[in-house]
């Protein structure tokens, strides 16, 4: 695949495996339509979504009100979330940083409870208010994380792992004394949606999670090429023109915003952006500019393909669609960690 | 001739660092460097020979004096315009995410144009060039974390030379290589640079080398110019001897006439 990749052009290449993942996260989306609680037969499926379906009922509501929507917000979700972690990755030259384990989605969860407990709910300038709060929390959490770390010089894997955590955990204590304080019956509420959990989404919100998302996007991939360089070091990085402190701080800003805005619309879903770049680049190199257009299409099959488990496995019940990333990324993450150090040690 | 870089009165001095020690200064360094020219960089640790590459890829910005770039002042340059003239060959490269040797050498293209988002073909044919002329060009779809020292080397010397630069800073170019490659390095860099004019700054701990491969030489301590000249100016046994504090014994080299140093060891017969 590699010595093959190198006789194409950058661009082809691109094209060929996005147009693969296109196609593959155009059969989840099918197949997602398909399957629910409430029976509906696959005909009746294709006629609503070509609209040749009946006007009105169940079926109408269960396919386009309900089962769409969710469709929509568990792609955008995990487009966001694995590209926000391929862009901490590259930023932090670390291939284990994950929003989740930088601590930035429980800022980001502090931010969103904030605004909902001051009574913000779902309609679209309420959207953007969780949206902005979630994106301010995402900041706060990144740049406590980084000043942590980087207070030893450099910035070492593991204490930025345990800055993370550290950030985490304190951001979480937060939201539980926001919560004891204003409505104690609602702990158990937030504490579900802290797991993540994919809802449908009304329209209006929909089209902001979609702005947001194409905004983090724009940022993270317009600095696709810097990214690459400063794998060489921020000196090495600025010996090649590379103006490391800007490439950074727009990385940063970008990944931040997807971060937060998945937060506000469906919780801190959590590996979704370790597992699914780190397998990207496994199959097709550490590339950003092929990395990153690729992370958004395979992150949104992904958690697609679990928030539909999520629904059907022990239906009519449902599980949090953050307990299957969960499950899923933990074994990753140790992996991932134990095959690190066995490298570096002698 | 307008020098390829020039040095002017140029001072810098880092931030106080931690424990109160008096932060490393770089005191009223002048010196130049004409196109085709090898020009020999040497001093003990500490010197300020790190700080001067940092401060001709404009990594640092002097605090004092300028710097000129092909008779132009480099703090009016952009990033890019410096890297395209400026290309630095260092000890190493971070190994963090395995890029392929050919990947790492594209990068080398960056500075000539930043916003592109992919390499065009041009660019494509000046890495397949660097890579043949270093010897790496079968190794273009290896990943950097499987390479020796010595093959990595070449890749980042590859990687340079697509930057199509005026001027190689080389930092210690032969730390990681045995005899034969240094030799082959040293002979790759004479054809350089009397095929293209390029101009050389060569970064050694290594004096006989410098020595042998240099035109002029410039030797550093504690930020300061000491002496600068042809070799046989500069290694004196009096010059050498104050400023590495220890015993020495310049000779001529059998073959090539240059001056060579050996350290008479403490304890010696």
């Amino acid at each position: 695949m590699r010595a093959e990749g190198s006789h194409m052009t950058g661009g082809a290449r691109l094209a060929w495996i996005c147009g693969g993942l296109l196609v593959i996260l155009s059969v989840v989306v099918l197949g997602s339509l398909l399957v629910g609680a409430a029976p509906v037969a696959p005909a009746t499926v294709f006629e609503l979504i070509t609209g040749r379906g009946p006007g009105q009922g169940t079926e109408r509501t269960v396919v386009l009100a309900i089962r769409l929507p969710r469709i929509a917000a568990a792609v955008l979700a995990g487009a966001a979330l694995a590209v926000a972690g391929a862009g901490f990755q590259g930023l932090t030259r670390n291939p284990l940083a994950d929003p989740s384990i930088l601590g930035v989605s429980g800022g980001a969860a502090f931010g969103v409870v904030l605004g909902q407990v001051s009574g913000l709910g779902q309609g679209i300038v309420e959207a953007l208010g969780l949206t902005a709060l979630g994106f301010a929390g995402a900041l706060v959490a990144g740049v406590a994380v980084y000043l942590i770390a980087s207070s030893a010089g450099g910035l070492p894997v593991h204490t930025l792992l345990l800055a993370g955590v550290i950030v985490g955990i304190f951001f979480s204590a937060a939201i539980t004394v926001l919560i004891s304080i204003v409505d104690t019956n609602r702990l158990g509420g937030v504490i579900y949606w802290l797991l993540g959990s994919v809802a449908p989404i009304p329209p209006a919100a929909l089209g902001v999670f979609a702005l947001a998302t194409a905004a983090g996007l724009w940022l993270v991939l317009g600095q696709a090429r810097a990214l690459n360089l400063l794998a060489l070091g921020d000196e090495g990085a600025l010996e090649l023109g590379v103006d490391a402190q800007r490439v950074k701080r727009r990385v940063f800003a970008g990944a931040a915003l997807l971060t937060g805005t998945v937060v506000a619309f469906v919780g801190p879903i959590g590996f979704v952006g370790l597992v699914v770049p780190q397998a990207l680049r496994m199959l097709l190199g550490p590339d950003n500019r092929v990395l990153v257009p690729a992370a958004l299409l395979a992150g949104g099959a992904f958690l697609l393909v679990a928030d539909t488990l999520a629904r059907t496995v022990v239906a009519p019940a449902e599980l949090s669609v953050g307990v299957l990333t969960s499950f899923c990324g933990a074994p990753v993450f140790i992996w991932l960690l134990r095959s690190r150090a066995g490298r570096t040690s002698p | 001739m307008t020098p390829l870089c020039e040095f002017r009165h140029v001072g810098f001095a880092y931030p106080v660092g931690a424990h109160g020690r008096p932060p490393f200064e770089i005191r009223d360094l002048s010196f130049s460097l004409a196109p085709g020219e090898v020009l020999g960089l040497i001093g003990p640790n500490a010197a300020g020979k790190t700080t001067v590459i940092r401060l001709l890829s404009r990594v640092l910005d002097p605090s004092r004096g300028e710097i000129f770039l092909a008779g132009r002042p480099a703090s009016r340059l952009g990033r890019a315009a410096v890297a395209r003239q400026v290309a630095v060959v260092p000890q190493d490269v971070p190994q963090g995410f395995p890029y392929t040797v050919e990947q790492l050498v594209l990068m080398g293209r960056f500075p000539h144009a930043p916003g592109r988002f992919f390499e065009s073909r041009e660019d494509l044919e000046i890495a397949r060039e660097v890579m043949a002329i270093t010897g790496v060009e079968t190794l273009a779809a290896e990943a950097l974390d499987r390479l020796s020292g010595g093959e990595r080397q070449r890749v980042v010397l590859a990687r340079a030379l697509a930057q199509r630069p005026r001027l190689l800073v080389l930092d210690e170019p032969t730390a990681h290589l045995d005899l034969r490659y240094q030799a082959e390095c040293v002979a790759l860099l004479r054809r350089l640079h009397k095929d293209d004019g390029l101009g050389i700054l060569l970064v050694s701990h290594d004096l006989n080398m410098a020595a042998e491969v240099s035109d002029r030489l410039l030797l550093m301590a504690g930020g300061a110019a000491v002496s600068a000249g042809t070799p046989e100016d500069v290694m004196q046994e009096s010059v050498l001897e104050a400023v590495y504090s220890c015993r020495v014994v310049v000779d001529k080299h059998p073959a090539t006439r240059r001056p060579t140093v050996n350290v008479v060891w403490p304890d010696g017969r």
